[in-house]
């Protein structure tokens, strides 16, 4: 075979495409262990019983979720199947909405509108805590998120999507449970300007 | 003509109304960041988008879809097995579009249970539309493989061309499967749906429209099957070859092992190489040919397809492919820059130009030209240039001030869309995507009338 004749080139093109295509079935299992629930990357959905950090490792050098001691959502500890069923209806309640198609999860989707990989960690919480009249972090979400339009902030607002209460304190546990996966270091610098405020 | 190209028309057409539709949406879509409470509480910023962008994928296909119906039975010589289903199904086909965006526009959106996911929206970028929608889309491509599989069988006729397109067609089809689920651990859902998405757009669709330019140019050009299929092997190995592994830039920062950042980044950093490849080819064929045709705009939106698909895909997306970037302009009106670029390139002007193909043979044409596809070319370009430089100037000051400095909060959110730079770039982006409408007007217009406008054009003596 020359290089002149096409079937040179279809050989080319088939061990190519089988080859990468082996490579990346090879690194897709071993993806999908490390990003199931429990793997390497991804946490229990349990971890909403706990307390989430995301710190700059010196090691890694990048920053990353720090999960330590226990601090229960909305005071009440869960055991592993009602997380799971928590966790379940926020992803419920994040497509029938179609939160991604204004909002950005680990950077995907839509620019319209704040992203929420770390959502559960902003400090802007601290400022509706006051604007809702809570004293905590996740009742303020549960009231702005069920009544978004009321608490509005600034010149783009998030509209009302009729979201009930049981449907907002199922999101509010997956955006504490999405906060504490390992995104190798994205966002980088979350929160730090305020820190230094 | 064959039923089989009868149907392309149809779909052709759809696809040119489609895209009218995105157009309509995406100038909506750009005047929400200019006027916030624009149809608030009634019509939100996420439908616009989601028929923005849906159309878009829907126009393409179609436009895809009607290339190949019209080119095949040409390269087959018959007409093509199951054509009375093919037709049954474009109506079946188009309907559910319509069906779709109504209740996309009416209801928009419903409780956090499986029947809102059947009947009304599925909530996941690009796959939106609900699962009865997307059987039907999965059971159109079926009939549409089977159309181009079961003719190859029967004739037992199967050029190097239409072997790669049989062979691309089963993972396109394949892949859409992954329309379907609803995964609740965010990093395995995102991991799956850029199978779908990246797998898509930046390898089966890249090779079908390569096999649709390989029939373009020569039936534009004259340019040897030889040439064409030897460029289609070269295009298919360079693209997926580095577009398979180049996947992993998506799987960055959704939750996936840190040795995508050094994959992802690798491989995607080759991608534009195939792109570089097709330029190189354009211009060899236009210098051999003296930019000499019988079919100036067919040519001219080749050439803007090789061009945009290298800058569009190729340097925009390089741009912010590298983690060390990529980590700051994800997430950005820069991937917004980068996506307008790289779907107007590689696929919107590859249809656009097999479309003008059609109709010189439609319409008996020895010369097509005149002037107003010049003006509609110019308009949709320039239109397209000018959002894609709008939303880069954008896209920066999001980078530096929400991601760089602010750190991604909310407050840093506000921060970097209150900023000069990046309101500025809202606003040009639309004014420019004015121009684009005007292009699309000018483009519909001419598609209706050239060949009749000037009927001297139509004699043989005006070829050149």
């Amino acid at each position: 075979m020359h290089v002149d004749d096409p079937a040179f080139w279809r050989a080319g093109a088939i061990s190519t495409v089988s080859i990468m295509s082996v490579v990346l079935v090879m690194l897709t299992i071993d993806s999908l262990a490390a990003i199931s629930p429990g793997g390497s990357n991804v946490p229990l959905y349990t971890v909403i019983n706990q307390h989430i950090d995301y710190k700059f490792d010196d090691k890694r050098g990048n920053d990353m979720p720090v999960i330590r001691g226990a601090e229960p959502l909305f005071g009440k500890a869960v055991d592993a199947a009602a997380a799971e069923a928590l966790i379940d209806k926020g992803k419920m309640v994040i497509q029938s909405r179609s939160c991604i198609d204004c909002h950005t999860f680990f950077g995907n989707g839509a620019y319209y509108a704040p992203d929420l990989t770390k959502a559960w960690l902003d400090p802007a919480w601290e400022t509706w805590k006051i604007i809702t009249g809570t004293k905590t972090r996740e009742d303020a979400m549960v009231k702005f998120l069920m009544h978004p339009d009321k608490y509005r902030i600034w010149t783009r607002a998030m509209p009302n999507l009729d979201i009930t209460q049981q449907e907002a304190e199922a999101l509010v546990a997956y955006l504490k449970w999405m906060s504490a996966v390992d995104t190798n270091g994205f966002p980088a610098n979350f929160g730090r300007m305020q820190q230094k405020q | 003509m064959y039923r089989s190209q009868k149907l392309a028309l149809k779909y052709l057409t759809a696809a040119i109304t489609l895209f009218g539709i995105m157009t309509v949406a995406g100038l909506m879509s750009a005047y929400y960041y200019i006027n916030p409470d624009f149809l608030f509480g009634i019509l939100h910023f996420n439908i616009a988008k989601i028929l923005h962008i849906d159309t878009m994928i829907i126009w393409l296909l179609m436009g895809f879809m009607g290339a190949i119906y019209w080119f095949l039975p040409e390269e087959f010589g018959r007409e093509l097995v199951g054509i009375k289903l093919a037709e049954i199904l474009f109506y079946v086909f188009f309907g559910a579009v319509v069906v779709v965006a109504v209740v996309f526009i009416v209801v928009q959106y419903g409780n956090s249970d499986e029947t809102a996911l059947w009947f009304i929206n599925q909530g996941r970028k690009y796959v939106e539309a609900p699962r009865w929608a997307a059987i039907g889309v999965v059971v159109v491509m079926a009939v549409f493989a089977y159309n181009v599989i079961g003719t190859a069988y029967v004739t037992g006729k199967v050029s190097g061309i239409t072997a790669v397109l049989m062979v691309d067609l089963v993972p396109l089809l394949v892949l859409y499967l992954d329309a379907f689920p609803a995964i609740s651990n965010m990093s395995a859902d995102l991991f799956w749906w850029w199978w779908l998405v990246h797998l898509w757009v930046e390898a089966t669709w890249e090779v079908l429209i390569g096999c649709i330019m390989a029939w373009s140019l020569m039936q534009l050009l004259g340019t040897s099957r030889r040439i064409v299929e030897t460029w289609l092997y070269i295009e298919v190995a360079l693209v997926l070859g580095t577009g398979i592994l180049g996947l992993g830039h998506h799987y960055f920062w959704i939750g996936a092992p840190s040795y995508w950042l050094t994959i992802g980044g690798l491989f995607s950093a080759f991608e534009p190489l195939p792109l570089l490849g097709m330029v190189v080819h354009a211009v060899y064929d236009a210098g051999t040919h003296h930019m000499k045709t019988t079919n100036r705009p067919a040519f001219y939106w080749l050439m803007a397809e090789a061009f945009g698909n290298f800058l569009g895909g190729g340097v925009w997306g390089f741009m912010m492919t590298l983690p060390q970037v990529n980590l700051y302009a994800h997430g950005t009106q820069w991937t917004v820059s980068h996506g307008h670029f790289a779907f107007w390139g590689a696929y919107a002007c590859g249809v656009l130009s097999v479309i003008y193909l059609v109709i010189q043979k439609l319409r008996s044409l020895t010369q097509v030209d005149g002037a107003l596809w010049k003006w509609s070319f110019a308009a949709l370009n320039l239109g397209l240039v000018g959002m894609v430089g709008a939303l880069l100037v954008s896209g920066f000051a999001q980078a530096f001030i929400e991601r760089a400095i602010g750190g991604s909060t909310h407050d840093a959110f506000i921060a970097g869309q209150s900023s000069p730079w990046f309101v500025e770039g809202m606003v040009t982006r639309f004014i420019f995507g004015l121009m684009f409408a005007a292009g699309y007007v000018a483009l519909v217009w001419d598609l209706l009338t050239i060949g009749k406008r000037a009927p001297v054009l139509a004699t043989a003596g005006a070829a050149e």
